[in-house]
């Protein structure tokens, strides 16, 4: 018998029970641990995911885009955290990744084997998401966006209270704060962070899209205003603005706003060079991935020998393993991390 | 030291001047004069020689963090600043860090440093870990590395403390040129708004001129022009005051003891003087090219040869004082006047006093000048200095009263930011280099030139370039920006695949400008003038 979980050039694929996990081609049946474009694309006929990731799947795998591209809709359909399904004698369950809103892991079983495959997670605490939950299993792929111990995340609680200060000295001046985040996950994970208080929220178009699905999750944020000309000018030197980074490139409608200083909210932050590389004011450390410490502490909690490792710091992170005891390996996967998760 | 290290990150945070001129400000009227007076030290471009290596700090890191030897280097790898790297694999304290005044922790924790054997070494370094939050460490690593850099030019730190102090611009740079010991008194010193008080030893701060763009008629009537040569040599000053000789090159670097030929002038002249004037190599009754003069920098040690196969001679152009008075605000006509009179009056039985007076070129008309500034390759000069006969002597580089006016519009002082390996015979050595040159506070990449050292020259670069890498790129290193070179080229193009938007034409190294410092590298400006020019 051959491996439960393989590498084909579409995947992540699992031989016995005929499905791929995040495939990168169109398949018959893709499980998806999370809706970021390099997990979930389109094309595939049938998608499985949590009931919570329904919504920003359906944003992101349907619609005339899709079909005018010629594919056919795709059927959607769900499976809640911890309840196991059988596909072609498979046992599959997906499990909190705690990275997005309806997030995944994905644990599979077979004949007494069991693998899980992490997607992206993070094990710090996120008010728009369920926490990470470890999986025990005897082989595990994960994640290693932010694999070196440069990265070591502070208590979000701290961040938020940088944000809110941040934007609270911006209004002194006169400036409405723009802040970048991802659309998808970062943007709502900020937006619950922020302190409606100080002044009025406004969000980019493409993050109020993506707000819509979180609400119909019943996931609270703060009431936010559309970023329009109209709100622009009535908020001027007062609001927070939550966009995407493309939003940075943008400089007729950043002139809207009037004074603006901005900043950017991601693990890359750490570094002072990529902060200068995205010429902002302020770096803020937020990130969806997990840490150093969160990836050793995720890997030792599955009890897993055999651990396969993907996208970000494969090599050193494979290096540290073996040199640990663990049996470890690279997977060269076409998923991107945080980096290339934009819209 | 948090308050220097708040003053850090404000600075940091920020590309706004009168943010930085701000937190600048703030710092300076709250900080305790000991603190301020290191603080001012390291913000003028001061720094201490880097006592430990990266790779020894790499290794007591992994020692104190438990993270593997090769993990660290693939940090430092991710990272490329030694002093981030370790600040970023360090763990955070438990509770507060203490916070020592600035100046306790430079003399306790930085300066002794050079003295300890390598286990003292580390002992220090490591305790000093142990007792400091994360962004103080980032400084503290900054200063012990020798890389303490923090985008605010001079010209800010001039303009806040001015502010502070209330006193002119003008003089506080004059109080800041030159020596200046960094401690409480000389920092109150600084304060003093009493402006009357001089500091024998100081300089004043040089008047430089920017280079004409358009043509000589624009500048109006030729009667009100001087005219003189553009030497190409080392700017200086002589001074002598109170009996004491002081030659201070325009790099602010005392130069007195390399050129005792030129020292020996001062001899002659009366207390309180002050004369401006270009450093030469000089041979009979003319200046010889500036790579003999290049001999003579940065040697230490001056041997009978030296002095003998390159001697120096200073050739003076203004008087700034005069019987121990400001000439400054003077006229240039009048302040000509004084000069010759005083060469003049130096004893002419001395044939190998080495100070010559900077002859004045008189044509007829600017087409004239035109014609004339052709033969300054034969002068051994790089073309006219033009300056308005009534002019004062003004503080730094401003538009107006003084142009170059050089024959060959095609040169750029750039700072070196990359070095690659040769091929052949040079496989060994770094000898192609990346030139960069001033985009705000930024260094934009805008040439690679890879002739016009000499094999000695390109050994010293080799050496600098093996001591001061940042960051490996396959067989391309980035270097810490500190080396300045003279980059000539033929001709200039716009470009949209270089990021500083121009292309060159044959760039070549002229010379290596060792009196310079990189703050006075050419700007973007430049180059996009240049282009301007060209396109008409
Ligand atoms: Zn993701
Ligand atoms: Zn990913």
């Amino acid at each position: 018998m051959g491996k439960l979980l393989e590498l084909t050039e579409s995947g992540l694929y699992c031989p016995e029970g005929d499905f791929h996990i995040d495939p990168w081609r169109p398949v018959a049946r893709a499980i998806i641990t999370h809706a970021h474009s390099d997990h979930a694309r389109i094309g595939s006929r049938n998608y499985l995911t949590t009931p919570e990731g329904a919504g920003v799947l359906r944003l992101r795998v349907t619609g005339d885009w899709v079909t005018e591209q010629g594919y056919a809709p795709p059927q959607i359909t769900t499976l809640p955290y911890g309840q196991t399904r059988n596909i072609n004698g498979v046992s599959v369950s997906l499990h909190p990744a705690g990275h997005l809103l309806g997030s995944a892991q994905v644990r599979v079983e077979h004949g007494g084997e069991i693998w899980a495959v992490s997607g992206d997670y993070k094990t710090q605490v996120d008010a728009t998401c369920t926490p990470f939950e470890p999986v025990r299993c005897h082989t595990f792929i994960t994640e290693s966006t932010f694999g070196l111990p440069i990265y070591r995340w502070r208590p979000q609680a701290e961040i938020f209270a940088d944000i809110n200060s941040w934007w609270r000295a911006n209004q002194d001046q006169g400036r409405t704060s723009f802040l970048y985040a991802y659309a998808l996950g970062k943007a709502q994970r900020i937006l619950a962070g922020l302190d409606p208080e100080i002044g009025p929220i406004l969000v980019h178009g493409s993050v109020a899209r993506l707000n819509h699905a979180y609400a119909e999750a019943d996931i609270a944020l703060p009431p936010s205003q559309y970023a329009d000309d109209e709100a622009a000018k009535s908020t001027r030197g007062r609001a927070i603005v939550i966009a995407p980074p493309s939003a940075a490139n943008t400089p007729t409608y950043l002139r809207k706003f009037g004074p603006t200083s901005h900043a950017f909210a991601s693990g890359w932050m750490t570094i002072r060079g990529a902060r200068r590389r995205r010429a902002v004011d302020r770096g803020f450390v937020l990130s969806d991935h997990a840490d150093w410490p969160g990836l050793i502490d995720a890997i030792r909690a599955t009890g897993a020998e055999n651990i396969g490792v993907t996208h970000g710091y494969t090599a050193v992170m494979v290096r540290w393993l073996r040199e640990n005891g663990w049996n470890a390996w690279g997977l060269e996967t076409r998923f991107t991390g945080e980096e290339q998760e934009e819209e | 030291m948090q308050r220097f290290t708040q003053l850090y990150s404000e600075l940091d945070e920020t590309n706004k001047t009168n943010a930085k001129v701000a937190a600048l400000e703030k710092y300076f009227r709250s900080a305790p004069p000991a603190d301020a007076a290191w603080a001012l030290y390291y913000l003028t471009g001061n720094r201490q020689r880097r006592a430990i290596s990266g790779a020894q700090l790499r290794d007591w890191v992994s020692q104190e963090t438990g993270f593997a030897p090769w993990l660290v280097e693939e940090s430092y790898h991710a990272v490329g600043d030694i002093a981030e790297t370790l600040t970023l694999l360090l763990p955070d304290l438990d509770g507060d860090g203490a916070d020592k005044p600035l100046h306790q922790v430079v003399q306790g924790q930085v300066l002794p440093l050079a003295d300890l054997d390598g286990a003292a070494q580390q002992a220090l370094v490591v305790a000093t870990w142990r007792q400091m939050d994360r962004q103080q460490r980032f400084v503290w690593h900054k200063l012990i590395t020798g890389a303490f850099r923090v985008g605010v030019g001079r010209t800010l730190v001039v303009r806040a403390l001015a502010n502070v102090a209330g006193i002119d611009k003008a003089v506080m740079a004059h109080r800041l040129m030159g020596e200046w010991q960094p401690n409480a008194a000389a920092y109150r010193a600084l304060l003093d708004p009493d402006t009357e008080q001089a500091d024998h030893s100081r300089p004043y701060p040089f008047y430089l001129a920017y280079q004409l763009e358009g043509e000589p008629e624009s500048l109006g009537p030729l009667a009100d022009w001087q005219i003189e040569w553009k030497w190409d040599g080392i700017r200086a000053q002589l001074i002598k005051r109170n009996g004491d000789v002081l030659i201070w090159s325009r790099g602010e670097e005392l130069v007195t003891d390399a050129y005792p030929e030129v020292a020996a002038v001062a001899a002659a002249l009366p207390d309180g003087t002050v004369l401006d004037g270009e450093l030469l190599a000089w041979q009979d009754d003319g200046p010889l090219p500036f790579n003999v003069l290049q001999q003579r920098i940065g040697r230490k040690r001056l041997t009978a040869k030296l002095l003998n196969d390159a001697p120096v001679a200073i050739m003076v152009y203004d008087l700034l004082e005069w019987r121990g008075q400001d000439l400054r605000s003077q006229p240039l006509h009048a302040r000509r006047q004084l000069l010759e009179a005083l060469v003049a009056q130096l004893p002419t039985s001395d044939e190998t006093l080495a100070i010559h007076l900077s002859p004045l070129v008189q044509p007829s008309s600017w087409a004239d000048a035109t014609a004339l500034r052709d033969e300054s390759r034969a002068n051994r000069a790089e073309g006219f200095m033009l300056k308005r006969l009534d002019s004062s002597y003004q503080v730094g580089r401003i538009k107006g009263d003084w142009w170059k006016w050089k024959i060959d519009p095609f040169t750029v002082d750039a700072v070196m930011i990359y070095a690659q390996r040769g091929s052949g015979r040079r496989a060994s050595l770094y000898t192609d280099y990346t030139f960069a040159v001033w985009d705000g506070e930024e260094l934009v990449p805008f040439a690679k030139a890879y002739s016009g050292l000499t094999d000695a020259e390109i050994q010293q670069v080799d050496a600098f370039v093996r001591r001061n890498t940042k960051e490996r790129f396959g067989p391309v290193r980035s270097v810490t920006p500190e080396l300045v070179m003279e980059i000539a080229f033929e001709g200039i193009q716009k470009s949209t695949r270089h990021k500083s938007g121009v292309a060159l034409r044959f760039p070549r190294i002229a010379r290596w400008r060792k009196d310079k410092p990189i703050a006075e590298a050419d700007t973007i400006e430049t180059l996009r003038s240049l282009l301007a020019e060209v396109n008409g």
